[in-house]
């Protein structure tokens, strides 16, 4: 635990250094030794806590009533803390050469601090045993995300989207004090060890603990219909920032859902379906505005919606599972859940890295002014390539391990169930079936439009090839997608104590042993494929090769406006299969009269549950609001007025309390 | 489990392309017309492995994924099928997923390396195949759910087993019976058929998997055309496989039983393309969602 602590210092230490320099490039140099030094140490000790299953605690004098500085790594906590360091590791060091060129006419300072900090709150909230303490690192690591996210300020959509999400977290926040007050006041005390109590709680008020956790997580965790603000934040954020909260910040928030239900008592079979119902609504919703969105981060921001929704799937139904006395069932999905948070953190992180690249390379986000940029940026595209594979479930990547494990579960459910029971189960089977193939058309789409063809305006068609540290950063975690995709039963090993945590259930060898033939077989598809690509390579050099336009139907001079665009991919999927309120707003474009003049058609994606269902309830209260106005009357006397009334009733009720309560 | 591998792989190279010719053969003596010799799809392989190739001045690498996928998914999926009365060489726990997702797999660099060329027709004919296989996917997967909840088990090879020729005459045979149309809807559509698609169609704006392998030429086109019919095979042999669940016991009678089962389901297609018009194209996802509901009745009835 000491190394842990030193790691922790390190980063607190490395943010305060930052603070006085005012030079770019030292800044981030200092910023960037102290992530790469501090994640190593706090990725190894959370690898000895998985491997040794032994909990490790610490606790030292804090003097804020209330609360106590305990941190426990348990296997559970470890579980999170080994991908926020080897993510916060990695994109660290792509942060640096990203943000060269905005050091140039500013300081990097504030990032760096804000960088550090973050991650420093990250690896505290997953460890904090003390509702104070943990309430109070959930809100440095909101605060210092919301600066990150709102690091280009000038911009008016990034203000705006910081702002939502600021909004959105601090709802979250309050069901959070809520919860951890109305759990403090059952058990006596604040520090989680004491929680264990609550295991005694009516189920009237457990279920209320469950749903203020549910939803005060969720909203972080950016679970369906509560992610409101992600679609928004991914994309304002620099690209690294953008990574670190897809791939593990808004895990946090599952952390959260996972810690209380530990404390709670044995849940009963709706919790765990509620949690499956919204996490598929958001699966299905999320892959079907990804396939929707132009703009690459906000595509890849909704299917962050889908990935977690997948996961809430997996999570819920494993507690069915338990709840139903099913531990195969339980292990297989609970495992497949964990092990996707995982793999999530991997490729989320390749995508987003990547998608910095080109945006690095071509200054926009907008699919439909890319093309071409594989002959660029050759070695950018084949990993962004490879992301997506992951990223779409497809063997042999690790993608497809963690859904083929949900799948197995749902399936065995399917079978071993009696009766109509069993229906829900393959139900969702299918409806996983339908993301995954969603999932396809929306990656095939992101691939297509932006790297493939020809190059659609005269910045792309000159980019340059990234830097190669963060080529290097981007190829890391994309062998990691591949060493899980190939070599699964690591993977799992390390998740078996974790695993044994979340679902009180003694686990065997058969996880292990049910997975080792997809690793196998992942090897074959491999190497197959190498051989027969080998051959075609092979012939290619002894056969006669030419050279020529594509194929246009006869036209000899096709240009890149003829090539597809993303609303055209996505078009014949919006039109024929989704329903109408997930479409864009589609404005202009309409022809007449018998010689028209040239016209121009727009799209615009917004979402749906924001814009339709949120946005005019949080409108409708703020106009029942208005009468609220005549309290500010804008005169001193009468504040003052109020802040007399204020104390005195204050006064009043300590004395009243001071009389009944006896304290 | 070399020797059945190779078997397999053996018979799946060699036979692969004759459906193919029995389909044409069908659809011409519909016509009134001699048509093609049978063996015409194995004189077309060979000419073009003969070929040079032609490449658009846009293409990559991935232009060349398409064809090397697109061969390698049908040659690894066919292993863990049960080739009529032969047993499948490979086979565990949940290997129907990975069948379904090997598709995935050969769909993805299929339409990755249509979208390579640059051109609009062969973006049109990616988004319209992977759309389509939107519906068709959740369709496959539901039938073999139904194969898996009445044989208990999650491997194809157990769900094809033996106990298929039982189930046939007990109350699961309805659901069976359902599945099959399913099955035979969703080969048409992942083999780009009629009523789904029109593998001779002369426009391109009409196409739809044939228009994204318009700019491959050579042993290039020749590997995707292999590998169609690889493809055709192996989803075929799925198929024949519940419709004729004899098992004789003997190598040489079952592999007959499968080949001129294989060679039927060749005729039935031959007829469905001659009589049928193709569907427009909207009216497409209409049909595969009802076709998904069908699947998903097919469920309900065997877990009652």
């Amino acid at each position: 635990m000491n190394l842990f602590l030193c790691a922790l210092i390190l980063l607190f230490g490395g943010s305060l250094i930052v603070l006085p320099i005012r030079k770019s490039s030292l800044a981030a140099l200092l910023g960037t030794l102290t992530t790469v030094l501090a994640t190593p140490l706090t990725g190894y000790v959370a690898l000895k806590v998985l491997l040794s299953g032994q909990s490790l605690s610490l606790s030292l004098p804090w003097s804020v009533p209330g609360a106590e500085f305990n941190l426990l790594l348990d296997p559970l906590a470890a579980f999170f803390v080994l991908p926020i360091s080897a993510l916060s590791l990695f994109c660290a060091l792509y942060a640096g050469a990203y943000l060269e060129h905005d050091g140039q006419t500013r300081p990097l300072t504030p990032h760096w601090f804000f960088f550090n900090i973050m991650v420093l709150a990250m690896l505290l909230v997953v460890t904090a045993s003390n509702a104070v303490l943990f309430l109070a690192v959930w809100e440095i690591m909101t605060i210092s995300s919301f600066f990150l996210v709102a690091w280009d300020h000038h911009l008016e959509d990034v203000r705006k989207a910081a702002w939502l999400y600021l909004l959105a977290a601090h709802v979250g926040m309050m069901l959070l004090i809520a919860l951890f007050i109305l759990a403090g006041r059952y058990c006596g005390s604040l520090n989680f060890s004491d929680f264990g109590l609550l295991a005694k709680l009516p189920l009237s008020i457990a279920s209320l603990l469950f749903l203020l956790a549910l939803f005060g997580f969720g909203v972080k965790a950016g679970l369906f219909p509560v992610h409101i603000w992600l679609p928004d934040a991914h994309p304002a954020a620099p690209s690294h920032v953008s990574a670190l909260m897809s791939g593990v910040l808004i895990k946090t928030g599952i952390y959260g859902i996972l810690r209380i239900l530990s404390f709670l008592p044995p849940a009963p079979a709706w919790w765990g379906w509620l949690m499956a119902l919204l996490g598929a609504g958001g699966a299905v919703y999320g892959i079907s505005m990804a396939a929707q969105q132009r703009d690459i981060k906000r595509c890849l921001a909704y299917s962050t919606v889908e990935n977690i929704g997948i996961i809430f799937l997996a999570l819920g139904f494993g507690m069915v599972a338990v709840t139903g006395g099913h531990p195969t069932i339980a292990l297989f999905t609970f495992a497949g859940g964990l092990l996707h948070l995982w793999n999530h953190a991997l490729f989320k992180g390749v995508m987003f890295l990547g998608a910095g690249a080109l945006l690095h390379a071509t200054g926009t986000r907008d699919m439909n002014h890319m093309g071409g940029l594989l002959r660029r940026m050759p070695l950018t595209g084949l990993l962004w390539i490879g992301g997506s594979l992951a990223i779409g479930a497809l063997p042999p990547l690790n993608g497809f391990i963690s859904e083929w494990l949900i799948y197995i579960g749902l399936a065995q459910a399917g079978t071993a169930l009696e009766g109509y029971a069993a229906l829900a189960p393959l139900l969702l089977f299918g409806l996983l079936g339908l993301v995954g193939a969603l999932a396809l058309v929306t990656f095939s789409r992101l691939i297509g439009i932006c790297l493939l063809g020809q190059p659609r305006n005269s910045t792309v068609a000159c980019a340059q090839d990234t830097p190669p540290i963060m080529l290097i950063c981007i190829g890391c975690l994309l062998t990691g997608c591949l060493a899980i995709g190939t070599f699964p039963q690591g993977a799992l090993r390390l998740l078996m104590k974790p695993l044994s945590q979340v679902t009180r259930l003694p686990i065997g060898e058969e996880l292990v042993q049910a997975v080792a033939p997809l690793g196998q077989w992942n090897l074959m598809l491999l190497a197959s494929l190498v051989v027969l690509a080998g051959l075609l390579v092979w012939l290619r050099h002894l056969r006669p090769l030419a050279q020529a336009a594509t194929w246009g139907c006869g036209y000899r001079f096709p240009t890149a406006r003829m090539s597809y665009t993303g609303e055209g991919y996505a078009g014949f999927a919006s039109q024929h299969l989704l329903p109408g309120v997930m479409r864009p707003e589609v404005s202009g474009g309409k022809v007449c009269g018998l010689f028209p003049p040239p016209t121009a058609l727009a799209q615009h994606s917004t979402d749906p549950v924001l814009m339709r269902f949120l946005q005019p309830i949080f409108v409708a209260i703020a106009e029942r609001c208005q009468w609220l106005h005549w309290l500010q009357q804008g005169k001193m006397p009468i504040y003052l007025v109020y802040i007399f009334v204020t104390s005195v009733v204050l006064m009043a009720w300590s004395i009243w309390a001071g009389g009944h309560g006896g304290g | 489990m070399i020797g059945r591998i190779a078997l397999q792989l053996t018979v799946l190279l060699l036979f692969a392309p004759l459906p193919l010719g029995v389909i044409n053969k069908t659809k011409a003596l519909f016509a009134g017309r001699i048509g093609p010799p049978l063996l015409q799809p194995y004189y077309d392989l060979a000419r073009l492995w003969r070929k040079g190739f032609v490449f658009s001045r846009t293409t990559t690498w991935v232009f060349l994924t398409g064809p090397v996928v697109g061969l390698v998914v049908p040659l690894l999926a066919v292993q863990l099928l049960p080739f009529g009365g032969l047993q499948a060489p490979i086979s565990f726990t949940g290997d129907l997923i990975l069948f379904v997702y090997l598709f995935g797999l050969s769909r993805f660099f299929t339409a990755i390396a249509a979208l390579d060329t640059g051109s609009s027709f062969e973006g049109m004919g990616a988004a319209r195949e992977v759309t389509f296989s939107c519906l068709a996917e959740p369709t496959l997967l539901f039938s073999l759910l139904v194969l898996a909840r009445s044989a208990d088990s999650l491997s194809l090879g157990a769900l094809l087993g033996p106990q298929l020729a039982n189930q046939w005459l007990t109350e699961i045979g309805a659901s069976l019976g359902l599945i099959v149309v399913c099955l035979f809807v969703v080969l048409l559509v992942e083999n780009s058929r009629i009523p789904f698609d029109d593998p001779n169609t002369h426009l391109e704006l009409t196409m739809i998997h044939e228009v994204m392998v318009l700019d491959h030429s050579g042993p290039a086109l020749g590997m995707i055309l292999y590998g169609a019919a690889l493809k055709l095979m192996v989803m075929s042999a799925l198929l024949v496989r519940i419709v004729l669940p004899l098992q004789t016991g003997s190598l040489f009678l079952d592999l007959l039983v499968f080949l001129l089962g294989l060679m039927g389901l060749a005729v039935l297609i031959g007829m469905v393309e001659s009589t049928m018009a193709r569907l427009s194209l909207p009216r497409v996802p209409q049909v595969l969602v009802g076709t998904m509901l069908l699947s998903v009745f097919a469920l309900v009835l065997v877990l009652r």
